[in-house]
Formats: structure tokens, C-alpha cells, sequence
């Protein structure tokens, strides 16, 4: 069914156990294909006008759950108040999927290997449900799973936004998910270095953003690794490869940002 | 279930499986088979359509998802016998050898010309063909006809 409005969503979500969300589809109609999973509903949520668009409220940029890669990749308003994020957006899969994929899709998902988890981590950004906000530092949990309760629906995310910030990838080729992801964004305050694709879910490179808080250069970051972190191995990258990656891409973050 | 849609300029209706991929559809119930699957995984980009005007992976939509809305496929750009410049560009650039990833080609390019404008370069081409997978030509004429396509379509305005 096609949801009209938030509340009718919700309803069909209470009314009916085996129901399931979807958005742009770009994950879960791949899944149905390979019947991994079996709905006995799908109520779509992306026609919803109220959970799309972007806008700047309180400081914050706020993103509409159902607003697309691609209207994020181009919003100039994304790309004035935070570039990383915008160009972020357009590395997702290629044009085609990014003119279905949303955000709050992705982020329900929690796919190990997606993008903007690590912008949402890095930039300390807030998730707004139907029924609360959840900070990203408890938001994702473990491989394929977040705070999201039964039948929540994400309605926006709340970025703050840094002084600057830099995302830099190893893309698979093929489906251009990464391989290793690092979003480095600095604060007033604070460096906040935030890693994709390397564990079962994103997670904070601590030990780089310490040394960063402290003084941001290149050279506190040598011989810094990950820890703490089940690494991902499959054939296209070991595990002691991904994890040299996540030092050389905050090198390459802080680089460019450096360099800005 | 009962859905409404605008096919090629022409305001269509059907009673399809609510399981059924929008692909499925128009290939197997409307008989466009201009639109490929190649993979099916929405890697290959073969079943590019535009839908409201953007291009998809129609593989990777179930139809009832497309309710409401305005599809076009490859069928529906050529002017009776008279090819798009689109089409046309990919003919005369010989942008294609077996063919069978040329209709999403020219959906996707479609989609390049409407983000970008009518005057590309040809590393933005490369990029932006990143989701259309071709075994035959090595992409050079491809990216040679959409630049050419474009700038016919510039022409013609």
C-alpha cells in the first residue's frame, strides 16, 4: 500500500506484525528477490511530501528521511552548509539508485558498508522518530541492527554542522559500497572521526579523535590504529588490509582538510 | 491491484500482481521489450527508464510503486520513424555493438543531459555512466554519442 499520510503508516504497521517499511526499495527489493525476506505487506513511505526536503533550523541542517541521494547531492543549501555531506551523497551507488535511495532508508538498513552512516556518526547527528530522537552515538548497535524499535518510522535527521568536514572512500567498483569509509568532521570543540565499512556497523576511530581534538595534523596520526573492532574480511579486502585503510583514509580526511 | 500510470505520454491502466517488478511489467504485459534485463541486481543499468522525468532501474521497482506516475521508456522517444537525437547520436557514433545495454544507455543519458545540461565533457560522461554496464564497446563511442546527443538536442531546440 501506498501510505497517504505518517499516521496511516504507523497504523498499518500496528494493525499488521509481518508488515514492512519501504522507501526507495534500492536494498529491500534485492532482498525480496533472493527471498530473504517475506513481508506479508509493504507500506510505502517515499510519496510522503512531510518527510522530505532540507532546511536549517536552530544551526542544525535538517534532512527529511525520505529525501533522495540525489536531492541531497544537489540541494545548494547542503552544499553551502556542509560540502562533505553533499558530496557524500553523490558517491552512493550511481545516479540511477541515487534518484530512489533515501537517507532514512539507508539508515533503517544500517548496511555495514554504506555511506552516510559514516556522516551521521562523524557529524553527531540526531535521529527523529515518530516517537523520540536518538543520539548516533546509540543509534547503531551491530551488523544490520539499530535503536529502532518495532514499527518506529524515521522522520529527519538533525546534522549540526562542523567548521569543516571531509569524507574519503575505497569504493568497491562493482557496487560501490566501501570498502573503508572515514568522515572526519572538526568542531569548535572537537574532532570527531566516524568509520565505515571496516566493522559490523559504523563506529568512532577514538583513538585518531583524541589525538586530532588535541592538534590537528597528520603526523599524531602515524602508526594509529583501530581497536575494539571485529574488522570485516571478504574478498575484496583482509582484515589487516581494511584496517590500514581506516589510518590512510583519516590521513587523506585530514589532508584535505588541511589543505582547504 | 488497480494502478494508473502515464506510459509514454498515455494515460494507462492495469490490474497487475502487487509482486510483480515494474520490468515485468513492461515487458511482459505491455510488450515494450525495448527496456533489458541484463542482471536483475541493479548493477547493469540495461532496464533504465525515466521515471518522472528521472532515470530508474526499473528492474529494482515493483510496479505498484510506479502508481500515479509518468514512465518512459525507450519507445517513447522517437518521433514516428523519426529517431531522438539521442537515439540518433548512438547510431551515428556507432555507440553500440550487440545493443542490448543501448536502451538504458540512452534513458541514462537522457538523465546526465537533464542534471548537467547539453553541454558535457567526457570524463563527466564517463562518471555519470557509472550504474550502465557494456561488455562490447569499451565506452568510448558511448561516451562519444551522448556528447553528440546533447549537442543535437541543443541544436534542435
Amino acid at each position: 500500500m501506498k501510505a497517504g499520510s505518517l499516521d496511516e503508516a504507523l497504523g498499518a504497521l500496528k494493525s499488521d506484525q509481518g508488515a514492512t517499511l519501504i522507501a526507495g526499495g534500492m536494498t529491500l527489493i534485492p532482498v525480496l528477490k533472493q527471498r530473504m525476506a517475506d513481508p506479508t505487506r509493504l507500506v510505502d513511505i517515499s510519496g510522503l511530501d512531510e518527510l522530505k526536503g532540507t532546511s536549517v533550523d536552530g544551526g542544525d541542517l535538517v534532512i527529511g528521511a525520505m529525501t533522495t541521494h540525489a536531492e541531497v547531492h544537489a540541494s545548494e543549501l547542503v552544499r553551502e552548509k556542509c560540502p562533505a555531506l553533499a558530496d557524500l551523497a553523490g558517491m552512493i551507488g550511481d545516479p540511477a539508485v541515487r534518484n530512489r535511495g533515501t537517507l532514512g532508508g539507508a539508515l533503517a538498513v544500517s548496511d555495514p558498508a554504506a555511506d552516510y552512516p559514516a556522516a551521521v556518526l562523524g557529524l553527531n547527528a540526531i535521529i527523529k522518530t515518530d516517537r523520540r530522537e536518538i543520539t548516533s552515538d546509540d543509534y547503531f548497535i551491530d551488523l544490520f541492527e539499530t535503536a529502532l524499535e518495532e514499527g518506529e518510522i524515521i522522520l529527519e535527521l538533525r546534522f549540526p554542522l562542523p567548521g569543516s568536514a571531509s569524507y574519503i572512500k575505497l569504493s568497491q567498483p562493482a557496487s560501490r559500497f566501501a570498502i573503508a569509509g572515514v568522515f572526519v568532521a572538526r568542531f569548535k570543540d572537537a574532532v570527531r572521526v566516524a568509520v565505515t565499512g571496516v566493522g559490523p556497523c559504523a563506529f568512532r576511530f577514538l583513538e585518531a579523535e583524541k589525538k586530532l581534538t588535541a592538534e590537528f595534523s597528520i603526523d599524531v596520526l602515524q602508526g594509529l590504529e583501530i581497536s575494539d573492532i571485529e574488522v570485516n574480511s571478504d574478498i575484496h579486502a583482509g582484515v589487516d588490509y581494511r584496517a590500514r585503510m581506516v589510518q590512510t583514509l583519516t590521513v587523506r580526511a585530514v589532508e584535505a582538510l588541511i589543505g582547504q | 491491484m488497480k494502478i494508473k500510470l502515464t506510459l509514454n505520454g498515455k494515460a494507462t491502466t492495469a490490474d497487475v500482481p502487487a509482486n510483480h517488478l515494474l520490468s515485468d511489467f513492461l515487458r511482459d504485459h505491455m510488450r515494450l521489450t525495448g527496456t533489458h534485463v541484463g542482471c536483475d541486481t541493479s548493477q547493469c543499468g540495461a532496464c533504465t527508464i525515466l521515471l518522472d522525468g528521472k532515470p530508474v532501474k526499473s528492474c529494482s521497482l515493483l510496479v505498484v510503486q510506479v502508481d500515479g506516475c509518468a514512465i518512459t521508456t525507450i519507445e517513447g522517444l522517437a518521433d514516428g520513424d523519426r529517431l531522438h537525437p539521442m537515439q540518433q547520436a548512438f547510431k551515428d557514433h556507432h555507440g553500440l555493438q550487440c545493443g542490448y545495454c543501448t536502451p538504458g544507455m540512452v534513458m541514462t543519458a537522457l538523465g546526465i543531459v537533464d542534471r548537467h545540461g547539453l553541454r558535457l565533457d567526457e570524463d563527466l560522461i564517463a562518471r555519470e555512466l557509472d550504474g550502465n554496464l557494456c561488455r562490447c564497446t569499451g565506452y568510448r563511442n558511448i561516451i562519444k554519442a551522448v556528447k553528440a546527443g546533447a549537442e543535437a538536442m541543443n541544436e534542435g531546440k
